[in-house]
């Protein structure tokens, strides 16, 4: 089974329910940290690393002295990332790649007509996997400087074990990484915080979610703070609330601690194996 | 020589548009016969690419000089490769600079005038 944590606002706690979720299941458990922009799950986990690999994309490389200027490969380039300037007066042809904004989907070397364009790997951030009593834990750490998350969420993904309990930690947010994130779960709970910024974002979560189809749930952190505009959405929506945590000051120092709130307050233990019950029959 | 200068209007009174990828018109003039072509940019709400693809306009157009408010890295190295001059801290009226380049007034500029995402607001 595969349940995806998400939110929309971000800070809202997905992080402190996806590891407690993890720690507090029996059985083979598979932990996937896909906010490979700033994965904090190990921080939790504190996982064995066992293995490190490098993730690339495949970016075009042009042969210049093959290229006809012919121009087929900036036209079928959705994002721009190759301009071809034909011959002029003064000057020879050239046809520029852009490797930043290369999706790597290879489009343009597939329809070159000259087969002049060869795709070279680019590394775009590495791949981590590790063990910690029976969870098995991967994330992805995206290189400083590059923009896109999803090829190396989907290394991450890659990974994926369906005969174990996968859980991922999605970004916050509801843009690329999320949707990449999210998509093939069966179930996903979206954590939020019981404040006006905080229903804003879990509004627009709710939207993706409901296009995507994937069956949700709401876990309100903070659950006695704020106000009660949240209950009353999900109320009006017909969205379960799963779980409410109340704030604790506690609970806060044990996770700047890097210590799980199961740990702390072991009695959450039991509320979670709730949680994943109800999980499993709304999936 | 078509040389193009971006604008915020669709007219010659218009003012000098300070973005190049993201502007609202280019002008194309035609300093020879004066034959004046303006072309709304359909590339300015692109999603990314667009200091790409409005380079690659320019050299489609057979523009020759771009005179505009500024331009950004990936719009300057496509508008060199296509042999494009490129003219930054360009303002005022749109005939008012077609009279000030007409008297050599302009001195090319040789690098990018702004960092990337400039013309997003």
């Amino acid at each position: 089974m595969l349940i995806s944590v998400a939110s929309g606002k971000g800070g809202t706690g997905k992080t402190t329910v996806s590891t407690s979720l993890a720690f507090s299941l029996n059985g083979d458990v598979q932990f996937l940290d896909c906010d490979v922009e700033e994965p904090n799950a190990h921080i939790f986990i504190k996982p064995d690393i066992e293995k490190t690999e490098a993730v690339s994309i495949f970016v075009p490389e042009v042969d210049q002295s093959k290229c006809t200027f012919c121009g087929k490969c900036q036209q079928v380039c959705s994002y721009n990332a190759i301009a071809v300037l034909p011959p002029g007066d003064n000057s020879k042809g050239n046809t520029l790649v852009f490797p930043v904004l290369c999706h790597g989907c290879g489009a343009c070397s597939y329809l070159c007509p000259q087969e002049c364009i060869k795709e070279v790997e680019r590394d775009v951030g590495i791949l981590e996997e590790g063990k910690k009593g029976n969870i098995e834990f991967v994330h992805g750490r995206l290189n400083v400087g590059e923009a896109m998350a999803p090829p190396v969420i989907r290394a991450v993904k890659k990974r994926i074990d369906i005969k174990k309990t996968v859980i991922i930690d999605a970004p916050p947010g509801t843009s690329c990484p999320v949707i990449t994130s999210i998509q093939g779960s069966d179930f996903c709970l979206l954590v939020t915080e019981p404040t006006p910024f905080g229903l804003n974002d879990l509004i627009l979560a709710v939207e993706v979610l409901r296009k995507m189809k994937i069956p949700f749930g709401v876990v309100v952190n903070r659950s006695d703070l704020g106000n009660d505009e949240t209950d009353k959405y999900c109320e009006r929506e017909s969205i379960p609330v799963l779980m409410k945590i109340p704030f604790k000051r506690e609970i806060a120092r044990a996770y700047s601690g890097g210590v799980s709130i199961v740990e702390a307050f072991p009695v959450y233990r039991k509320e979670f194996r709730g949680l994943f019950d109800m999980i499993k029959k709304l999936a | 020589m078509k040389v193009c200068i971006t604008s915020q209007g669709s007219d010659l009174e218009a003012q000098v548009d300070p973005r190049f990828g993201r502007c609202q018109y280019f002008i194309i003039v035609d300093t020879d016969t004066n034959a004046t072509d303006v072309l709304e940019n359909s590339n300015k709400d692109g999603m990314g690419g667009v200091g790409v693809q409005s380079g690659q306009l320019m050299a489609e157009k057979q523009v020759k000089v771009v005179l505009t408010g500024n331009v950004g890295p990936n719009a300057f190295q496509t508008l060199q490769a296509g042999d494009i001059e490129v003219i930054t801290g360009v303002s005022g009226k749109i005939k008012e600079v077609i009279e000030k380049y007409k008297k050599g007034e302009f001195k090319a500029t040789q690098g990018p005038s702004v960092d990337s995402h400039f013309g997003t607001s």
